[in-house]
């Protein structure tokens, strides 16, 4: 039950956003199609989310944007830097990385927050051994202790705080 | 104001998609071309729908740009993902100068 809650208050946000005018007609259909979505839609997420335990751990969201943002700012910069340079300065590699997050939206976001910053790509997650394998465009070290240090760390200090 | 800074946004998020297709063509082989074309991508499409809601500000078409920029930064990491792992698994190739291959000394 609470899901549909929260998959309805999601559903209904995302609709006021699309749709930007408060005129009851447009408010009803919203109404209608959220629930319509919950109900059906409830059946793909985890029964139990965990999502309302500690509410507050969610205000490190607001720390968390701004260094992603800029992150991804300075590893556009690099990208941008190894395009242009006429000899192409690549040293590829997939190497291994640990990481000690266990919820699969920690995971997730881990994830993504990798693809889009500094060189790294994730290509595989291996759940039971906390590992990921991530593509890397400068391979500065192959060791799985050393990567971890210079790719995961950053995030996964406050990636922790919030999904721990 | 509003205007010049929306005029700035625009430019860079029309360099920087340019610079990903640039990395495109010049890149090796696929997982070099994903970084480029996902990173610069994402980050150019971001700035230039920020540059569309600085001139339209809150008005539906402004707040359906920013909902996109969301929905941008929430797919487009998954479906380079899903491109590089689905390529690891039916057998291509990294480049010959990559220093290091992880994954396939363990898939063995």
């Amino acid at each position: 039950m609470q899901i549909r809650i929260l998959l309805f208050i999601a559903s209904f946000i995302t609709w006021i956003l699309l749709r930007w005018s408060f005129e009851a007609q447009n408010i009803v259909i919203g109404i209608a199609v959220s629930v319509l979505v919950s109900l059906m839609t409830a059946g793909i997420f985890e029964k139990k989310t965990g999502l309302l335990k500690r509410p507050w751990r969610y205000l490190w969201l607001f720390y968390y944007f701004p260094l992603f943002a800029w992150e991804c700012f300075k590893a556009n910069l690099e990208g941008a830097y190894r395009v242009i340079h006429p000899d192409l300065p690549i040293r590829p590699g997939i190497v291994k990385v640990k990481t000690t997050l266990k919820s699969d939206t920690g995971l997730t976001f881990l994830a993504n927050t990798l693809t889009l910053v500094p060189g790294t790509m994730t290509v595989d997650i291996d759940r039971d051994g906390g590992f990921l394998y991530v593509h890397w465009m400068n391979v500065e070290s192959p060791e799985i202790d050393r990567a971890t240090v210079l790719i995961v760390e950053r995030f996964e200090k406050v990636l922790r705080r919030i999904f721990a | 104001m509003n205007e010049i800074i929306g005029y700035i946004f625009l430019g860079l998020g029309l360099l920087f998609d340019f610079i990903g297709c640039l990395g495109l063509i010049r890149f090796p082989d696929i997982y070099n071309r994903l970084h480029s074309s996902i990173k610069c991508v994402t980050l150019g499409t971001s700035s230039i729908l920020l540059g569309l809601f600085l001139f339209k500000g809150f008005t539906p078409g402004g707040i359906k740009a920013l909902l996109c920029i969301a929905f941008l930064l929430l797919t487009a990491p998954v479906s380079a993902h899903v491109l590089s792992r689905s390529a690891h698994k039916s057998g291509v190739k990294l480049w010959k100068g990559s220093v290091c291959d992880k994954y396939a000394e363990d898939k063995n």
